[in-house]
């Protein structure tokens, strides 16, 4: 199999280079590329769309319906890994372990009882770490996460940012307090339930604008038919048609990463995860 | 409304996937209705589309109201509309006929099944109706992705693994694909399928242009699994639940079939394809080998659904022969393959659904006594495989016609040859069967007469979508000479002989 | 000579790209293991993305941000100073599939581990010949 592989990849590789003579050369301003279709996006995008960041406008109002397929790329991903690795326990198991947060002594309870105080925290493998520095640290620091991706998203308009980029931020701070902590705590925070419904949310929301547009007369996706819906002119119409197809794609982002963390974190029994 | 089919037919599919997620957490009984109400809207545009095309010819559809090249727009001609009819009917009859099965199957877990079945659908109508470049790469990624996961549900010993390579495969196959978009992309600047073909004369000579092509066309071998780069399918596909391989057999590969023709007639002219590169009497080589190939090892195989999984290899033989055989005839019967393929593919497997459903499994052994037991099912099982045999008036004789005539015009006698040894060779796969099933009674008796077995028949529900295809091989064979000369001869441009 | 080096010059990013896109190629279809496999999948995803960047790059062009774009267009916008923002967008997408291919791949993995106990071909397919 090594030898077949070395031999396919070199054959490929060698075409591929071999192709490259006839390339325009690297950072050429006259490429076929750079003077297609290109320099109407550049020029054009304040004009049409009154959107600064190109790469925002073309994403999400010239290409808006790749970017729609995208976010369903990653929504059925999540439920992809769901529907593999889920297990639904119905029998909790006989014996729970509790240890105490100060000291670290661990318990063994039998099916029904309760800890005797708060300070017990609940583990499912022998060894857990148990570090109280990294555990408050991250805690304290999830807000300000939160509220950095918030900003990365409303202001994919006029710098590097948008939907994608501020909904991994989102998805990262229930992540890092899922790694810090354990990840019953995230759940507790936010549930299984409620985490798939914001996944479907987010890209129904991405959608359902292309079908509102649709409904209002227009081709799908055509956000200048939001402009009697949001009281301003057609161009106007467009950059909040993108604002708002970019929050649906940041809830939806979050929700999935979250969703797919958990579900192969703890392969699917939704315990104590990593 | 009629303006919007286009839209509607993938929109529809899209945002019911969403409401059937969130139902499937609320009350899992609304999941079955709403995918069906999806998939029904989505089959209506799509035959209300091809009206369309046939009255008033190729129907332009600018998603976003930006024209191409700006944006991404639809092209939709005859060989799409056909195309696409018969993936969203063949879809919505699968659905039908598998809820039994998925709530035996899969009790917990219908509306990720669901979700993830309407996005399958949701993907392939996707390349089907497409005009652009990259976006078909996106929604080849979507029917990907949800393939590999619905695969995934079956065998519980097996089927990981074999999605597993499936993924690996088909990951290679996409990329090459997208990496084949990133050549054009660089010789011509645009990612419009009209607009690539228009800026590509002028390239013809450039080595980019060709690396792309050969590119381009290897990916979309490695997913439509044409010979010797098949060795995913036949476990993907043996393995899978029953629901998802109704669902994914008779649609895959066609589709990544039609988009190997899109790539040759419409982005690739022909005059580039046939004649600059003059590979085509190679790739017809090949085509022969691999119906061979498939026909042997269908023959070696001791269980029905994995033989079926080899004769699918031998049939994307066939259409790949066909299209490369460059006249009109060859190309005409390559499309006409298309619909009849899928439709005898979804025939076989929808009795394959049946069998297992009841019987619980799928090898030779547990086929005795069948036709007592199930006589409908067989029944439509015997109409299949006259269609695969190549018997009129079932479809599946009048595409192979045509590549038959196709192939003694060009001269190919080695792909006639091929042809008609992969039919002989596939009634002596389907008699065994019908022997097996007919005349070897199950289980032990003493001798003498013993009381015939109860019939213990499929659910209705699983019946009449099975009758309805297998009604629709037979009807489709004898309006073959309609749909060749309203749809089919109007995508061969007239170069062709 | 002198032309073969200016050759290199003008397209060696295209060819390092195209290396590592053959080392990834190498690795899924020689390696055993399956998560091998699967780093192999993502270094040849992640060596298109970079190939497409690479194509916007135009000399002397800036990021394909319209400064002061407030209100209104106050001056005239030239195509040849600002980067070329497609390659970018196309890449945004093939990121987020080759994330959610990943996923999937690591969930088809722990299935894999939980039946078999190992994670390379080679015993996996000793398991499933023996039973």
């Amino acid at each position: 199999m090594k030898v077949t592989g070395l031999i396919i990849a070199v054959l490929a590789g060698a075409l591929l280079i071999y192709a490259t003579v006839d390339f325009p050369p690297w950072g050429d301003p006259k490429s076929p590329a750079s003077l297609h279709v290109s320099p109407h996006y550049i020029e054009k995008t304040i004009e049409e769309t009154a959107v600064p960041n190109m790469v925002t406008s073309v994403l999400a109002d010239y290409r808006g319906y790749d970017t729609m397929y995208e976010t369903t790329v990653i929504f059925s991903a999540g439920v992809a890994c769901f529907l593999l690795l889920r297990i639904f326990r119905r029998k909790e198991s006989a014996e729970r372990l509790y240890r105490h947060v100060l000291t670290g002594v661990t318990i063994r309870l039998r099916e029904g009882k309760l800890p005797p105080s708060d300070d017990f925290e609940r583990i499912d493998t022998a060894w857990t770490p148990h570090d109280l520095i990294i555990k408050t640290m991250c805690r304290l620091l999830v807000p300000f996460i939160q509220l950095f991706a918030l900003y990365v998203i409303a202001h994919g308009h006029h710098s590097p940012g948008g939907g994608f980029q501020g909904g991994v931020m989102l998805g990262a701070s229930v992540i890092v307090l899922a790694m810090s902590q354990d990840l019953r705590t995230a759940v507790r925070r936010l549930r299984e339930k409620v985490d798939a419904l914001l996944c479907a949310t987010g890209v129904f929301i991405y959608a359902g604008t292309g079908a509102l547009c649709l409904l209002l007369g227009a081709n799908f996706l055509d956000y200048s038919a939001l402009a009697p819906l949001l009281h301003v002119d057609p161009i106007m119409a467009r950059s909040h048609g993108i604002f708002i197809v970019e929050i649906g794609v940041g809830i939806a982002v979050m929700a999935t990463m979250i969703w797919i963390y958990c579900n192969v974190s703890s392969r699917g029994e939704y315990d104590e995860g990593l | 409304m009629s303006l919007q089919y286009p839209a509607l037919l993938i929109a529809v599919p899209l945002l019911s996937a969403f409401i059937i997620s969130a139902a499937g957490w609320i009350n899992k009984k609304l999941c079955f209705p709403i995918a069906v109400a999806a998939l029904t809207v989505s089959a209506g545009s799509c035959i209300g589309l091809l009206f369309r095309v046939l009255n008033e010819g190729v129907v332009l559809y600018r998603l976003g109201g930006w024209d191409p090249p700006w944006g991404i727009a639809y092209y939709i001609d005859s060989l799409n509309g056909l195309v696409l009819c018969v993936v969203s009917v063949a879809a919505l009859l699968n659905l039908i006929a598998s809820k039994k099965s998925i709530e035996q199957e899969f009790p917990e877990k219908i509306g990720p099944f669901y979700t993830l079945y309407v996005l399958f659908v949701t993907g392939m109508v996707g390349i089907t109706v497409t005009g652009d470049a990259f976006n078909l790469y996106v929604l080849l990624e979507i029917g990907s992705i949800t393939g590999y996961a619905l695969i995934a549900m079956g065998d519980k010993d097996r089927a990981p693994l074999a999605s597993l390579n499936y993924l690996y495969m088909g990951t290679i196959g996409a990329c090459f694909y997208l990496l084949g978009v990133g050549y054009l992309y660089i010789s011509t600047g645009s990612l419009n399928m009209v607009d690539i073909a228009r800026l590509l004369p002028a390239l013809y000579q450039s080595k980019a242009v060709m690396a792309a092509f050969i590119i381009c066309m290897v990916g979309v071998w490695i997913k439509m699994a044409f010979f010797p780069l098949h060795a995913w399918l036949p476990n993907a596909y043996t393995f899978a639940p029953s629901a998802a391989s109704s669902l994914i057999a008779p649609l895959m590969t066609k589709v990544m079939i039609y988009v190997m023709i899109r790539l040759i007639l419409t982005v690739f002219t022909p005059k580039f394809a046939f004649g600059t590169l003059a590979v085509s009497h190679a790739i017809v080589w090949l085509a022969c080998v691999a119906i061979v190939v498939g026909a042997i090892c269908a023959l070696a195989q001791r269980d029905l659904k994995k033989m079926l999984t080899y004769i699918i290899v031998a049939e994307v033989g066939y259409m790949v022969g066909g299209a490369w055989l460059g006249n009109r005839a060859g190309m005409t019967g390559a499309i006409l393959h298309i619909v009849n393929d899928a439709l005898m593919t979804l025939c076989a497997f929808l009795v394959v659904g049946n069998i297992v459903y009841k019987v619980k499994g799928y090898a030779f052994d547990d086929l005795k006594g069948l036709f007592t037991k199930m006589p409908f099912t067989m029944g439509a099982f015997v109409i299949g495989a006259l269609s695969i045999i190549g018997v009129p008036p079932t479809c599946g004789f009048f595409s192979k016609w045509y590549l038959i005539s196709g192939a003694i015009q060009a001269g190919h006698y080695g792909f006639m040859v091929a042809l008609i040894f992969s039919s002989l060779v596939n009634v002596v796969l389907f008699f065994r069967v019908i022997e097996i099933g007919y005349y070897e009674p199950s289980g032990e008796h003493h001798g003498h007469d013993h009381p015939p077995e109860p019939m213990a028949e499929a659910p209705l529900s699983m019946l009449v979508p099975l009758y309805v295809v297998a009604a629709g091989l037979i009807l489709v064979g004898l309006y073959t000479g309609n749909i060749v000369n309203h749809i089919i001869r109007f995508v061969i441009p007239s170069s062709f002989v | 000579m002198g032309d073969w080096l200016h050759m290199l010059v003008a397209k060696y990013n295209y060819w390092i790209y195209i290396t590592l896109m053959m080392i990834g190629l190498y690795a899924m279809i020689a390696k055993n293991n399956l998560i091998k496999k699967i780093v192999g999948m993502n270094i040849f995803q992640t060596a298109i993305i970079l190939f497409y960047v690479s194509i916007g790059v135009k000399k002397g062009g800036t990021l394909p941000i319209i400064e002061h774009g407030h209100g209104g267009h106050s001056h005239v916008i030239h195509a040849a100073d600002y980067l070329n923002p497609l390659p970018h967008v196309l890449m945004l997408t093939a990121i987020v599939v080759s994330v959610a291919t990943l996923g999937v791949a690591l969930a088809l993995a722990i299935r894999i581990y939980n039946r078999y106990n190992s994670l390379e071909e080679d015993e996996i397919l000793t398991q499933v010949r023996e039973k």
